[in-house]
């Protein structure tokens, strides 16, 4: 869902940059408080592993392929700000490194993928998550539905500025893309879901917003005596 | 306490593998259809928006994810590389800013405190 150069107006693509930036701003903020000794290395493992994952294009219907974005499995992990930090510098490094997504695009493609996909996305999860039961399959549950949903409103919302940029009408653009993308918000969850339950059953105290059991207070300790 | 620490190593280096092997090996075997959003686009006629229009940065090093040199004639291998140095390199970045991060905010929540460190 990267936006190249081109398909947006400068209106959008100016305004878009600057929640963006409010967003990201924020977030570099919160990661003051919020990195320790556990999350530097998981977030860096995190944004690698959503790069290479974003690589894996798959087939769905009809000539059209899908891929992974990341932003509930980055906000599941790590929480929404250093979740949308992870998917604000995969954005950047694609863009500058790999011409995938328009640099006058970037503030757009970061407000739909880390904004939307991230942020937005991990405020709907948590909202599921705490009307479900707290058990392990629920989180589970709650992790796919806002994996699914996450991308299904990104592609809504990248409709909506195409049709602000005059590029192309919502009434055709917008059945177009939440289509596809109900597709491949399928493949988002699932992968998701498989990636977040392969960390639980391994490290479950490293994913930060697993919070049913009491996290291993030694750990904590030993960080600070090492300070 | 060691422990914990040693299995979160193991775990950032296990991820990092699978993620490295993600782009050698499957990466070049991903679909090159048209995405999503591209896909709209040529069926409904804007694509062209995108292709007229020159892009505001040229100077990627790794273009549309193929090595320079390899993607005329090993075009699974420039795929591979171009994966492999954006794997690599991104959790290096990744892994830098958040120290930077992290020690600038040490560094506040000390000064604040009068040089003694506070913990929530």
């Amino acid at each position: 869902m990267h936006i190249p150069d081109g398909f947006l107006s400068t209106g959008v693509a100016v305004t878009t940059a600057a929640v963006s930036a409010g967003v990201i701003g924020y977030s570099l903020y919160k990661s003051r408080e919020e990195l320790d000794e556990k999350s530097v290395p998981l977030l860096a493992v995190c944004a690698a592993f959503i790069f290479a994952a974003q690589m894996l294009n798959f087939p769905v219907a009809g000539g059209t392929s899908g891929h992974f974005l990341g932003g509930v499995l980055a906000a599941v992990l790590l929480g929404p700000w250093l979740g949308s930090l992870v998917i604000g510098l995969v954005l950047l490094v694609q863009c500058l490194g790999f011409a995938d997504g328009g640099l006058m695009a970037l503030g757009a493609n970061v407000f739909n993928m880390a904004v939307i996909g991230c942020v937005l996305g991990y405020f709907i999860f948590y909202g599921i998550k705490s009307v479900l039961p707290k058990k392990r399959t629920y989180f589970l549950a709650a992790t796919g539905i806002a994996a699914w949903l996450s991308v299904f409103l990104a592609s809504g919302v990248c409709a909506v500025e195409l049709a602000i940029s005059g590029t192309s009408p919502l009434s055709v653009t917008l059945p177009a893309m939440l289509g596809v993308h109900s597709v491949i918000g399928v493949g988002e969850a699932l992968i998701t879901v498989v990636v977040v339950g392969l960390v639980l059953s391994v490290r479950p105290d490293i994913v930060r917003t697993y919070d049913y059991q009491p996290s291993i207070p030694e750990f904590e300790e030993a960080e600070v005596g090492q300070l | 306490m060691k422990k914990s620490r040693k299995s979160l190593y193991i775990f950032i280096a296990a991820g990092l593998a699978l993620a490295v092997a993600l782009a050698l090996f499957v990466a070049p075997w991903a679909s090159s259809e048209p995405d999503g959003l591209e896909k709209v686009a040529e069926d409904k006629g804007f694509i062209e928006a995108a292709e007229e229009t020159e892009p505001a940065w040229e100077g990627s090093p790794i273009p549309d994810y193929a090595m320079p040199g390899l993607d005329e004639s090993r075009p699974a291998l420039a795929t591979a590389m171009a994966g492999l140095a954006g794997t690599v390199g991104i959790f290096l970045i990744a892994w830098g800013l958040a120290l930077l991060l992290k020690k600038r905010g040490d560094k506040e929540e000390v000064d604040t405190s009068g040089g003694l460190p506070v913990r929530e």
